[in-house]
Order: structure tokens, then C-alpha cells, then sequence
């Protein structure tokens, strides 16, 4: 026994203190990892002996070792033994540990509820004052509820230094045990009158916190914080009473009326910077609930607050406080635009990232032109990437607010490079394209010199790069040929052997196309009988270009290829005898593609005579089948009938069976010790609904699209949409066509909106007539052959 | 309400981690990570603040160490600017022209004055003269407490 002790005392000479731990660390920067873990488990040694100084000694390493990331939630009971020592020392050292990892999940921290309780009533001021400390990081509700009452006792205690912790850690307690706030607040009132200023600026502070949370129980004590506002001089104090004012005022107009005066004198008074911008805040939310025409006289003290930022941080939290103004009086912000603008060229990503969201609060028709101007330029300054496609995607929001000249914004867009959004823009062109007939003309140009230098863009293969927008441009060129002046030169363009590098979905594309453009060549041509030869010379070349297509690698561009090189071939034959093929070439891409809503699909009646939930084949037969199957397998390890493995499960079950099943398995569970039941009420609820048909199916309104950042339709088309399906509704025609058309269209997919009629708030710059319709035309009237179908 | 507290140093060693909420262990370590990253790539002359997640992050660079405040949305950013700036002086007060080392090898003593003058993540005591002088009278304490013992003694043989 004596060995014993005098062998682990020998062992403890050699502890290390934590001194020695940090210098050992630092010491051994190669083997971190090693030396720490020889480090923990030399604790844990030292945990398992008595003494308490070497158990302190060892939690106050740990506590740094938890510090650099290591978890030590192991020990969790060994600290709270060291907080439970009579020292003052190894005491702070516990609460200390305990602050740093204790939380809601901790078992040990119901152990510690008597310890904190001894704690509190220590006639040492220091115990309690650092068991409250730890206490407030920690706090969990059980510990709240018990300890709510000692706390409470604890802010009239007579030292100061006790009071003013009390008073603050009630906030936490109140938080998580939101009772005992009710028996607490008298005593929290009293404090605000306490000859202490520590203690008074503590019960402020909480009532503050308190306050914003729920502001409709302090109003009463609105007065007495006047009182104190106007007489402190703490600017601590002050902030914080300003803020509860803040808070305050909504409920209380008359309040705000009061208010102004006071913080306007503050505002032109203090030197102090936080102050200030308090005061600031607080007159904006001041103003806001008064709604009355003081929005210039604030405007003009947040001018100037921003304009004596020498430093981005007061820039920022100028434009911050701008941002909120704008919600309410845009117009006062609206003749600060310039100074905003200059905000974009600041250096800060945070300050640009601000001022944008701004201008696009603020943008309006008339200066919708000038800041776009403006963006772009920037767009071309722009080197880091995250900020250009913010810019990009707030340009794309701004235009689509207006079709005005967006073609041509977006094709200078396309000339950037590296952007991310070259989706995006696909999608927009072709958007505008298809319902702005009135563009058309203008796009097609564009695209088809944007095809011609399709070079520019091959190199970029990302997936969502610029060639995206070729994607666009083939599509819009095809479509709309009759635009086109030159569809010779454009189908020479689409059909380069540079095409092939392109991703696959955009060649596909593109033989596409080339096939419609051939369509409308042969129509150009066909009026003179003495050009046959060139009509001969297109198809020629189709049919030396298409071969190198047909050999891709992509499925989707072998097949169109292969499908048009056969027509191509077919319409050659049929030229080399001089029969007129333009008109049915046409044919096979007439009728307009009009894009379709996605509830399209229910609209369509269901014919009469078809019922869908009628089994189509007889089911399949029902248990044995499955038995068999089982004990075959059972059999043989591998089953030869590999088509048995594939048959549905789901076997229509009859009632009878049903009811027998579930006999057999409650008997089951009732001689089952170990199986827990199911309360009562869910049993009933299972024994009363019988199948699956019985489930009530709720319509789930998938009328909402997905937000998907960056596509700027979604919130004004799905209003439109909402309206026009109104109209539609009562005007609806039965038709009978099921065909989807959004398959004929590629494979594009359009995000949940549809063609919108003329913007109501949105006058256009000039009329455009804008496709209205929403189901596909019958198929009848319209012939395509399309090689997807 | 201050949500947490970190130090750390330009290498992106933490010195110092005070939370005011409790929170898993999991979570605490990944704020931490992605918050240096943040903060670290920085440039000198950008603004304190900025928003992440959703918190407001105050940060100040003192020397090589990163003083990082994270605070809920409608508190005031300046003054938890004024809250570091009154740490560091209350650090520099007890140490005495603090730097770096001093809070690695005396990281509880750091902890401590932390906690005198913040709890809850609110403001204890706004008089730099009373914090000080409570953290000296607990010290005292605690010099008392370690009567001087011999070395047999603590170990128990006498």
C-alpha cells in the first residue's frame, strides 16, 4: 500500500503543468497528433487519482486541449468532481471546463444542479461570482427552473459585483425557462433604480434584450427609460436604451413624435461613431411607423453619414441603413443614386455586393437605361468571378423587367467570357424570341452572326458555358428562317466540322436546325426554276456535311443526323427529277412551337371509355406464386426463373387476407415480451382505415415553380400565370390532343412559366403582339415528323 | 446578444473560443473552420463587417491575432467594435502590453477577464477599473488558498 503511494507519488513530480503542456506542444509541431495523444492519455492517468489538485491540473489541460479542437466530453464527470472542489482554484478551473463543453446534451449536468446551488450561497463572492459565470453558458431549462429561484434571490444580495451578474444571467435563464420570468420582473424593475450604475446598466441591458422579443409588456416602461436617456451620459447605456426605443415605437406612435427631438440632438452632438449609427437606425425605424414627410430629413443625415465614411466599415453600414430606408421611401434613396453608384466601384467585394442590391431596389423606367449602361461597364471591369455573376444575374433581372433592347444586351453579354450563366442566357433569348414576335427579325440577325462567329466560343466546353447560348441561337435561327437574310450562309455556318467539339445536346441542336434552314432554302429556291441548281447544291451539301455528325459519339446527335442524311437523300432523288419538294419539306416543320404550362397535362380531358385505374392485364396470381418462388429459392441459390425476382411485390391483397395477416401478427406481438406496442390511438387509427384507397389523396399545388436562384420569371410570371388561368378556365375548349409538345421541343424545359399576355404594370416601349396560347393545337391540323417521336 | 467570441492568429491557430450559446461540439468546430477561412482572406483595408450565415460578424485585427465577434442581426456592429477594442485593453491592463504568448500560455487568466466583463454575451461592466479590480481580488484569492505546501506534502507522504 505505502509502495503504491509512493510510487504514484513519484509519477505525479513528473506531471506536466499546463505550461509545460503548451511548450511541449509547440515543441513537437511535426507529430502534433502523437504527442497530444500521449499527452490525453497521460491525463487520464492523472484523472484516476484522488488528489484534487492533480485532478484540477489535469482538467485545466484538457480545457486548452479542447481548445485546439480535440473532444474531451469524456471527462465530463471529472470536471464537474473538480467543480465540486472546496478551492477557489481548482473551482474556477472546473466552471471554466464546464463553460467550454458542457451543453443541452450532457448528462453529468444534472449532477451539477446541488453544486451550483451550494455555490450561490457561498459567503465567498468570488465562488459565486464564477459559478454564475459558468453557469450562464451552460444553462440548460432543468437547470433554469431550479435554479431560477436562488438566482432571484441572489439580485438583492448586498455586493454589487453579485447583483450585477444575477441580473444578467437571469436574461439566459429567462430564455430557456421562460416562466420564471413572471415572478422575477417586480425585482427586475427595482434594479433600474439601483444606486449602483453597474447593476442599473445590467437591469437595462436585460430589460432591452427583453423587450425587443416581446415589446408590448414593456411600454409601461417606456417613461422611466426616457427619464434615463436623457440623463445618462454611459453611451453604452444609451445605445442600448435607444435600441429598446427602436423596438418600441412601432407600437406607440405617439412615442416616435416624442422621440425625434431628443436622438436628433444626439445624432448632431456625439462624436461617437456606434452612437450615432444607432441613433440613425432608430430614427429610420422611428419614421417608418410614423410614415410621416420627414423621409429628406433622414435621407439627408444618412447622406452625410455616408459621405464622411473614411472607412469601409461606415460605408457599408451606410449603405446597410440605405438599403432599409429604401423599403419605405424609395424616392429619397432614388436621389442618392449617384453616390450608390459610386459605391460600385469601391474596392470592398461586400461594399459592391450592398450597393447593387440597391440599385436594383431602385431601378425605375427612367433610369433603367442608364444604370444598365453603367452595369455593364463594370461587367467588363469585373475580374473576380462570384461578383460578375452577381452583376450578370442582376442585369438579366433588371432587363427582363423590360424587353426593351434586352436582345442586344444579351448578346454582349455572350461575349464575355468566363461566365457561368451562359444557361441562363440561353434560356432568356430564346424566351424573348418566341414571345416578342415584334424581335424577332432583330434577333435572328444577331444570332446568325453570332453563329457565324461561333469560333469565339467553341473553347468554352463547361457546361453551363457561353456555348449554351449557341444553343439559343441555332434554335432561334431554325425557327424563325423566314427572318433570316442569308440562310445559305447560316446553314454553311452550322454545318462547319468545328461544330463537332461542341457538347452533344447543342450539336443535336444544330442538325436540327440545319434541317429547318434547309426547309426554307428549298422554299427561297424553289419560286426560279432556272436556281434548282443551288436548291441541288444544299442538298449536296447537307449530304456531305451530316455524315461526320452520324458518326458522334452522342446518341441523340447520330440519330437526328442519320434521320435528316436519309430525307436529305430522299429529297435529292426527288430534285434529280424535278418534282417541286419544297412544299412538303415545309410541311414537316410547319406550326408554330408554342411553349406549354406545365398543368397543361391535367387540362387535357381524360376521353371518355378509358379508365386509369383499371388493371390493364389480369394481376398476377396471388401467394402461392410468391411461396413457390421462395421455396425455390430457397432450393437452389441461384433461381433459373430470373423473371420472378423482377414481379411487383405489391400483389393486390383481398380483405380477407388482410384481416387474417394482421390476426396473425397482433397474436404475434401479444406473446412477444420485447415488442413494444404502439399507443392506442394509432392502433385504431390503423384498424380503421383498410387499404390504401381509403387514404384521402390531397392535391398537392405544385403551382409554385422551384426557386432557382438566377432565373429571374418565376414571381411575376407565376402571378400572371395565376390570373390568366383564371380567364383560361371559364373560356376553356375541350381538346383532344395528348402529344406533349414540350417533348417536341427538344428537350428544353421551361421552368414554370408559360406565355404570358401583355405585362399589365408593364407598359411596353412598343406594342408587341405576344403568343397567347397555352395547349398545343391538335394534332391533326399539324403533321410533324419529328424524330424524337 | 454576442453569440461567440474566437481569437485566433494569422496561421489560423485558435487562441481563444468563447461561446455564449451551447452548441454541439460538431457544429462549434465547423463556425470555427469556415469562419477563419473567411476572415483570413480578408483584405486589410475591407470593412469590419460582414454577414455570414445569419449573424453579423464583427472582426478587428490587433497584431498577429484576429478578435472575431459573431452577433445576432439587430445588434449594433460599432459597439461590438468598442466591446474587442475594451477587451484588448483590459487584456493589456492585467498583462501589461499583452502580446500573442501571454494569452497562449495564460489562456485560462484570459478566459477569466473574459468573463468579468462579458456574461451571456452581454456587457457585466462597462468601467474598465472594476473589472480589473475583481480579477485582482480573485487572484488573491487564489494566492491564498495556495498556502505554501512542501512537495511531501502535496503528495501526501507527510
Amino acid at each position: 500500500m505505502a509502495l503504491k503511494i509512493v510510487k504514484g507519488s513519484i509519477d505525479r513530480m513528473f506531471d506536466k503543468n499546463l505550461q509545460d503542456l503548451v511548450r511541449g506542444i509547440r515543441n513537437h509541431k511535426e507529430d502534433e497528433a502523437k504527442y497530444i495523444s500521449t499527452c490525453i492519455d497521460e491525463i487520464k492517468q492523472e484523472l484516476k487519482q484522488d488528489n484534487i489538485a492533480v485532478k484540477a491540473n489535469a482538467v485545466c489541460k484538457l480545457t486548452y486541449l479542447q481548445m485546439l479542437g480535440y473532444d474531451v466530453s469524456w471527462a465530463a464527470f471529472n470536471i464537474v468532481e473538480v467543480m465540486s472542489s472546496s478551492k477557489f482554484t481548482y473551482k474556477r478551473i472546473g466552471y471554466l471546463a464546464a463553460s467550454q463543453c458542457f451543453h443541452e446534451s450532457t448528462d453529468v449536468i444534472m449532477l451539477t444542479t446541488n453544486q451550483i446551488r451550494k455555490d450561490l450561497s457561498s459567503p465567498n463572492q468570488y465562488d459565486t461570482g464564477v459559478a454564475l459565470t459558468g453557469l450562464s453558458c451552460f444553462v440548460t431549462p432543468d437547470l433554469a427552473r431550479d435554479l431560477a429561484n436562488d438566482i432571484m434571490t441572489l439580485m438583492s444580495h448586498t455586493k454589487p459585483y453579485i447583483r450585477k451578474k444575477a441580473v444578467l444571467i437571469m436574461y439566459k435563464v429567462f430564455l430557456k425557462y421562460p416562466e420564471s420570468l413572471r415572478p422575477a420582473f417586480p425585482r427586475l424593475k427595482e434594479k433600474l433604480e439601483d444606486p449602483d450604475p453597474g447593476v442599473q446598466s445590467a437591469a437595462v441591458n436585460v430589460i432591452c434584450e427583453l423587450a425587443r422579443r416581446n415589446p408590448k409588456n414593456y411600454l409601461s416602461l417606456a417613461p422611466l427609460f426616457f427619464k434615463l436617456m436623457t440623463s445618462s451620459t454611459n453611451n453604452w447605456v444609451l445605445i442600448k436604451i435607444i435600441k429598446l426605443f427602436g423596438a418600441l415605437t412601432p407600437l406607440e406612435p405617439r412615442l416616435g413624435k416624442k422621440l425625434i427631438e431628443p436622438l436628433t440632438n444626439l445624432i448632431h452632438s456625439t462624436s461617437a461613431m456606434s452612437l450615432l449609427y444607432e441613433c440613425v437606425n432608430t430614427v429610420i425605424a422611428v419614421l417608418i411607423s410614423l410614415s410621416s414627410g420627414m423621409p429628406n430629413h433622414s435621407a439627408s443625415i444618412q447622406v452625410s453619414f455616408s459621405r464622411h465614411a473614411h472607412t469601409f466599415s461606415l460605408k457599408y453600414l451606410g449603405l446597410l441603413a440605405m438599403s432599409k430606408i429604401l423599403k419605405t421611401h424609395p424616392k429619397s434613396v432614388q436621389s442618392h443614386k449617384d453616390l450608390i453608384l459610386q459605391c460600385l466601384d469601391d474596392k470592398d467585394e461586400s461594399i459592391r455586393l450592398r450597393a447593387l442590391d440597391l440599385l436594383y431596389g431602385m431601378v425605375s423606367k427612367k433610369n433603367l437605361m442608364e444604370i444598365v449602361k453603367k452595369l455593364m461597364l463594370h461587367v467588363d471591369k469585373a475580374e473576380g468571378t462570384t461578383y460578375r455573376d452577381e452583376l450578370l444575374t442582376k442585369i438579366i433581372d433588371i432587363c427582363s423587367q423590360s424587353n426593351y433592347q434586352y436582345i442586344s444586351i444579351l448578346v454582349e453579354l455572350t461575349r464575355l467570357e468566363g461566365t457561368r450563366h451562359g444557361h441562363l442566357i440561353a434560356s432568356q433569348m430564346l424566351d424573348v424570341a418566341i414571345r416578342v414576335k415584334a424581335i424577332r427579325a432583330f434577333a435572328v440577325a444577331q444570332m446568325a452572326t453570332l453563329l457565324d462567329n461561333a469560333h469565339l466560343l467553341t473553347g468554352n466546353t463547361q457546361r453551363n458555358g457561353i456555348c449554351e447560348v449557341l444553343y439559343a441561337a441555332a434554335w432561334i435561327c431554325g425557327e424563325f428562317s423566314e427572318h433570316l437574310e442569308e440562310p445559305m450562309a447560316t446553314l454553311e455556318a452550322m454545318l462547319r466540322p468545328k461544330v463537332a467539339t461542341l457538347p452533344g445536346h447543342i450539336q443535336a441542336v444544330y442538325v436540327q436546325n440545319a434541317a429547318k434552314l434547309f426547309a426554307t432554302v428549298l422554299r427561297g429556291q424553289e419560286g426560279a426554276p432556272a436556281d434548282s441548281t443551288v436548291a441541288q447544291e444544299t442538298s449536296q451539301l447537307l449530304i456531305d456535311r451530316l455524315p461526320l455528325f452520324v458518326q458522334s459519339s452522342n446518341l441523340e446527335v447520330q440519330e437526328r443526323a442519320s434521320c435528316i442524311l436519309q430525307l436529305v437523300k430522299y429529297i435529292q432523288k426527288l430534285q434529280q427529277k424535278d418534282v417541286e419538294v419544297a412544299e412538303e419539306v415545309t410541311a414537316l416543320f410547319a406550326g408554330e412551337l408554342n411553349p406549354v404550362a406545365p398543368k397543361a397535362q391535367k387540362k387535357v380531358p381524360v376521353p371518355e371509355g378509358l379508365d386509369l385505374d383499371v388493371w390493364i392485364n389480369e394481376p398476377p396470381s396471388g401467394s402461392e406464386s410468391e411461396d413457390e418462388g421462395r421455396k425455390s429459392k430457397g432450393k437452389a441459390v441461384f433461381a433459373k426463373d430470373e423473371s420472378r425476382h423482377t414481379k411487383p411485390r405489391y400483389t393486390e391483397v383481398d380483405e380477407k387476407e388482410l384481416a387474417k395477416r394482421r390476426e396473425v401478427r397482433k397474436a404475434e406481438q401479444a406473446n412477444n415480451p420485447f415488442y413494444i406496442k404502439a399507443s392506442p390511438s394509432s392502433q385504431k387509427v390503423y384498424q380503421d382505415g383498410v387499404g390504401v384507397e381509403h387514404i384521402p389523396v390531397v392535391q398537392i399545388d405544385l403551382s409554385v415553380p422551384l426557386k432557382v436562384p438566377g432565373m429571374p420569371m418565376s414571381d411575376q410570371y407565376v402571378k400572371l400565370e395565376e390570373e390568366r388561368r383564371e380567364r383560361n378556365k371559364a373560356d376553356k375548349k375541350k381538346k383532344k390532343d395528348k402529344k406533349k409538345r414540350e417533348k417536341g421541343e427538344k428537350g428544353r424545359r421551361r421552368r414554370g412559366d408559360s406565355g404570358p399576355e401583355s405585362e399589365e404594370d408593364i407598359t411596353p416601349a412598343h406594342m408587341v403582339d405576344i403568343v397567347t396560347e397555352e395547349m398545343p393545337e391538335s394534332r391533326d391540323n399539324h403533321i410533324r415528323s419529328d424524330p424524337d417521336l | 446578444m454576442m453569440r461567440f467570441m474566437l481569437l485566433f492568429s494569422r496561421q489560423g491557430k485558435l487562441r481563444l473560443q468563447k461561446w455564449y450559446t451551447a452548441t454541439a461540439e460538431r457544429d462549434k468546430k465547423k463556425m470555427v473552420r469556415e469562419l477563419m477561412q473567411v476572415v483570413l482572406a480578408r483584405k486589410p483595408k475591407m470593412s469590419s463587417f460582414l454577414e455570414w450565415r445569419d449573424l453579423k460578424i464583427v472582426y478587428k485585427r490587433y497584431a498577429s491575432l484576429y478578435f472575431c465577434c459573431a452577433v445576432e442581426e439587430q445588434d449594433n456592429e460599432l459597439i461590438t467594435l468598442e466591446v474587442i477594442h475594451r477587451f484588448v485593453e483590459l487584456l493589456d491592463k492585467y498583462f501589461g502590453s499583452v502580446c500573442e504568448l501571454d494569452i497562449i500560455f495564460n489562456f485560462e487568466k484570459a478566459y477569466f477577464i473574459l468573463d468579468e466583463f462579458l456574461i451571456g454575451g452581454e456587457i457585466q461592466d462597462t468601467s474598465k477599473k472594476s473589472v480589473l479590480k475583481a480579477i485582482e481580488q480573485a487572484d488573491l484569492l487564489q494566492e491564498e488558498d495556495e498556502s505554501p505546501r512542501s512537495v511531501l506534502e502535496e503528495m501526501g507522504l507527510a
